[in-house]
């Protein structure tokens, strides 16, 4: 196996792979799209079981078929069966749901292992029948993109445009329903239809996939891409396009990894494709990977040390000295130690980057001292923190929500008026008492 | 009763019962809410009062009876109700904006498959000015805290532009700020002689708030103006054997007495 040959195949150079390769990518689109709303709707379980309950459909169509004197492995034939038996699996889960008080998973449990047994036993019998070769129909098991011929193509082609189309016609109704359905109900949606629909347009993407991906692993191609999608976005619609590509992707690259080495199951590498960029975004992911928040609460550690640092530096300097101006003064540690709880080896830490960032020097004589920068900054954080503390005391019951001790500028948040106001008082407290902490003892 | 008003009600419920289960919740309930109202349903936990609304709504069956909206029943007449939820009832965590929650208020006069275009944008922005929101419109509704939140879910009922307000639990777990401003808009809505019906539970600011009070412990203990149902008897009725209530109960009636 050279490079040569995967470029060939990933860039639909080679005919006889051309045609699987694109399939498999547009269903993996197709699945992308419609599995965000089976996601969003937490239906993810329920697609599982009408997978699973494909399989039955598909020895009985061979079954009819065979005796009907037809050929028992037309593709429409067999795909009907399953689209029947599955959609069967489904009311089955929303019957059981409706009149027993048993939970959603033990529902789904029950019909999914019982139809995929029922499945297993049938295909088995249907073996028997003269004249017929069921070889290659546990295919729809685990998928097999090589038993793809043309018309089939066309078939799948058909049946996917037919569900992107009508999925993209009703994004709208479809995000209301996701969203709040008991308020679509109320606004009169008929939403019991709105979820038959969705299942429907599940059941066409399940059915058209069972041949590539196999009836086991579709779920992870419905649920995958949505999933991997999120973490990159807070936005539906970006979400959407992004799961559609995500599904593409992995279609594409899977598809073209087991045509080149026939005995790989298409689906288990699509999956495994899938997975890794699932991995990628859960890590990487803009808007919610761990990486990023991980960074980002690094970096708000790293801004609330800063100004503990400096505003401790600042109240001990105000402390020390007796009348203003304030005087930057070089402080030792001993005092900056004792003013308030430090973890361990939390100051040395501090230090080290206030020093970096030159908002405080070390003199000789051990002694820490405040940069000319860091002095300004320093006096600029122990204003706002001491505004934000005098409002949260005035207002305490009127705003909690407002209160952002991080804003830099206090006066956008709470307009100029109250911040004059505020200092006003600032100035009044600070001739009595040093910090606005005791304000609140002392009223 | 004011009988300048027409006949019929925005709201009556006759011989309502619902069950769940087998059990029923609500028993043979009796209501007529008049035109124009503040109205406030009371009543202990598990009294039936969000059932209430979500039956009047067709959101679950009824049993037996009938809820009327001005003499019709419901599915004729959506175009005049609009429903806020409770809060819990939805995933927060939902891939949309503010401002994509308050446009869902459009989508009824939109129809099937039309987008939501400018002009229904810049109806939800106005509704979200007037939940005093304005500025949040375009963050994701996770980032929002629960006082916000309520002000989202108010703001796409403000957009519905209807004649009666079904509210479950609007002071549900808010801050002080958006109690308040939630309250001034119910006002303001009823100044403009729209008819607003209130799941409630917080008794010390029910004299406060409504003109109308229906008082609910799965049936309908007493219902009419506040001033005269909202009294010892009544709540004794309805809060009886809650006992862990009872200092709630005296608390409210001590304010009975200004």
């Amino acid at each position: 196996m050279t490079l040569e040959l995967l470029r060939e195949t990933l860039f639909l150079e080679k005919h006889n792979t051309r045609l699987v390769v694109l399939g498999v990518a547009f269903l993996g689109a197709t699945a992308g799209l419609i599995g965000s709303f089976l996601l969003l709707r937490k239906q993810s379980l329920l697609g599982d079981a009408l997978s699973h309950a494909t399989l039955p459909g598909i020895g009985l169509a061979f079954a009819v078929m065979s005796w009907m004197g037809l050929s028992g492995r037309s593709l429409p034939g067999l795909l009907i069966g399953a689209a029947i038996t599955g959609l069967l699996g489904v009311i089955l889960v929303l019957a059981i749901r409706h009149t027993t008080r048993l939970k959603d998973d033990a529902a789904m449990g029950i019909v999914l292992s019982v139809f995929f047994g029922l499945g297993i036993a049938i295909l088995k019998m249907v073996e028997t029948i003269p004249g017929q070769s069921a070889a290659g129909l546990d295919g729809f098991i685990y998928g097999k993109t090589a038993s793809m011929v043309w018309s089939d193509f066309f078939l799948i082609i058909g049946t996917l445009a037919v569900t992107t189309f009508i999925t993209i016609l009703i994004l709208k109704e479809l995000t209301l329903l996701c969203f709040d359905s008991n308020f679509a109900s109320t606004e009169g949606w008929p939403t019991l239809r709105l979820d038959i629909l969705l299942m429907g347009l599940v059941t066409a993407v399940t059915v058209v996939g069972l041949q590539a991906v196999g009836l086991i692993l579709i779920i992870a191609f419905l649920i995958t891409p949505p999933t991997a999608a999120r973490f990159w976005t807070n936005r539906l619609s970006h979400m959407l396009i992004l799961s559609t590509l995500i599904g593409a992707i992995s279609g594409w690259i899977g598809a073209s990894i087991s045509a080149l080495y026939s005995n790989l199951p298409a689906g288990a590498i699509i999956v495994i494709t899938a997975a890794v960029i699932f991995l990628l975004s859960m890590t990487f992911g803009t808007a919610r990977g761990v990486l990023p928040r991980y960074l980002r609460h690094r970096k708000l550690q790293k801004k609330v040390g800063r100004q503990h640092l400096l505003r401790s530096t600042y109240e001990i300097l105000e402390n020390t000295q007796d009348s203003p101006p304030l005087k930057n003064l070089p402080i030792s540690m001993e005092l900056l130690r004792k003013h308030r709880y430090w973890s361990k080896g939390e100051l040395p830490k501090l230090i080290r980057q206030a020093r970096a960032e030159d908002h405080v020097e070390r003199q000789p004589t051990g002694e820490l001292r405040l940069s000319e920068s860091g002095f300004g900054e320093a006096s600029r954080i122990t204003r706002n923190h001491r505004l934000w503390e005098l409002y949260l005391i005035k207002h305490a019951d009127i705003a909690p929500s407002h209160v952002d001790r991080d804003a830099d500028m206090v006066e956008h948040l709470l307009g100029a008026e109250i911040v004059q106001q505020l200092e006003a008082e600032l100035e009044l407290a600070k001739s009595t008492i040093e910090s606005p902490h005791l304000i609140e003892a002392e009223s | 009763m004011r009988p300048e008003h027409p006949p019929e009600f925005p709201l009556s419920v006759h011989d309502l019962t619902v069950a769940y289960h087998r059990k029923p919740v609500l028993w043979d309930v009796e209501l007529n809410i008049p035109e124009g109202t503040l109205a406030g349903i009371v009543g202990p936990n598990g009294a039936g009062k969000s059932t209430l609304l979500k039956a009047c709504l067709d959101l679950i069956p009824k049993t037996s009876g009938e809820a009327l909206i001005y003499g019709k029943p419901y599915e004729e007449q959506r175009d005049l109700i609009a429903y806020v939820p409770q809060r819990e009832s939805v995933d927060w965590d939902f891939p949309v904006s503010a401002l994509d929650v308050v446009a869902m208020g459009t989508y009824r006069k939109l129809g099937w498959f039309k987008r939501i275009g400018r002009t229904q944008k810049n109806q939800a922005r106005e509704a979200l000015e007037q939940v005093g929101i304005g500025h949040l419109a375009d963050r994701q509704i996770s980032q929002l805290s629960g006082g916000q939140q309520q002000r989202v879910f108010l703001a796409r009922a403000l957009v519905q532009d209807a004649r009666i307000y079904f509210m479950d639990e609007p002071f549900a777990a808010v801050d002080a700020a958006t109690e308040q401003a939630i309250i001034e808009l119910l006002q303001n809505l009823n100044a403009r002689g729209k008819t607003v019906l209130c799941v409630h539970h917080d008794l010390a600011t029910v004299s406060r708030y409504f003109d109308y009070l229906v008082l609910l412990n799965m049936r309908v203990v007493a219902s009419g103006p506040t001033p005269e149902t909202f009294t010892r008897e009544n709540l004794q009725k309805t809060y009886g054997g809650k006992l862990n209530l009872l200092d709630d109960v005296a608390h409210a009636l001590k304010n009975i007495g200004r």
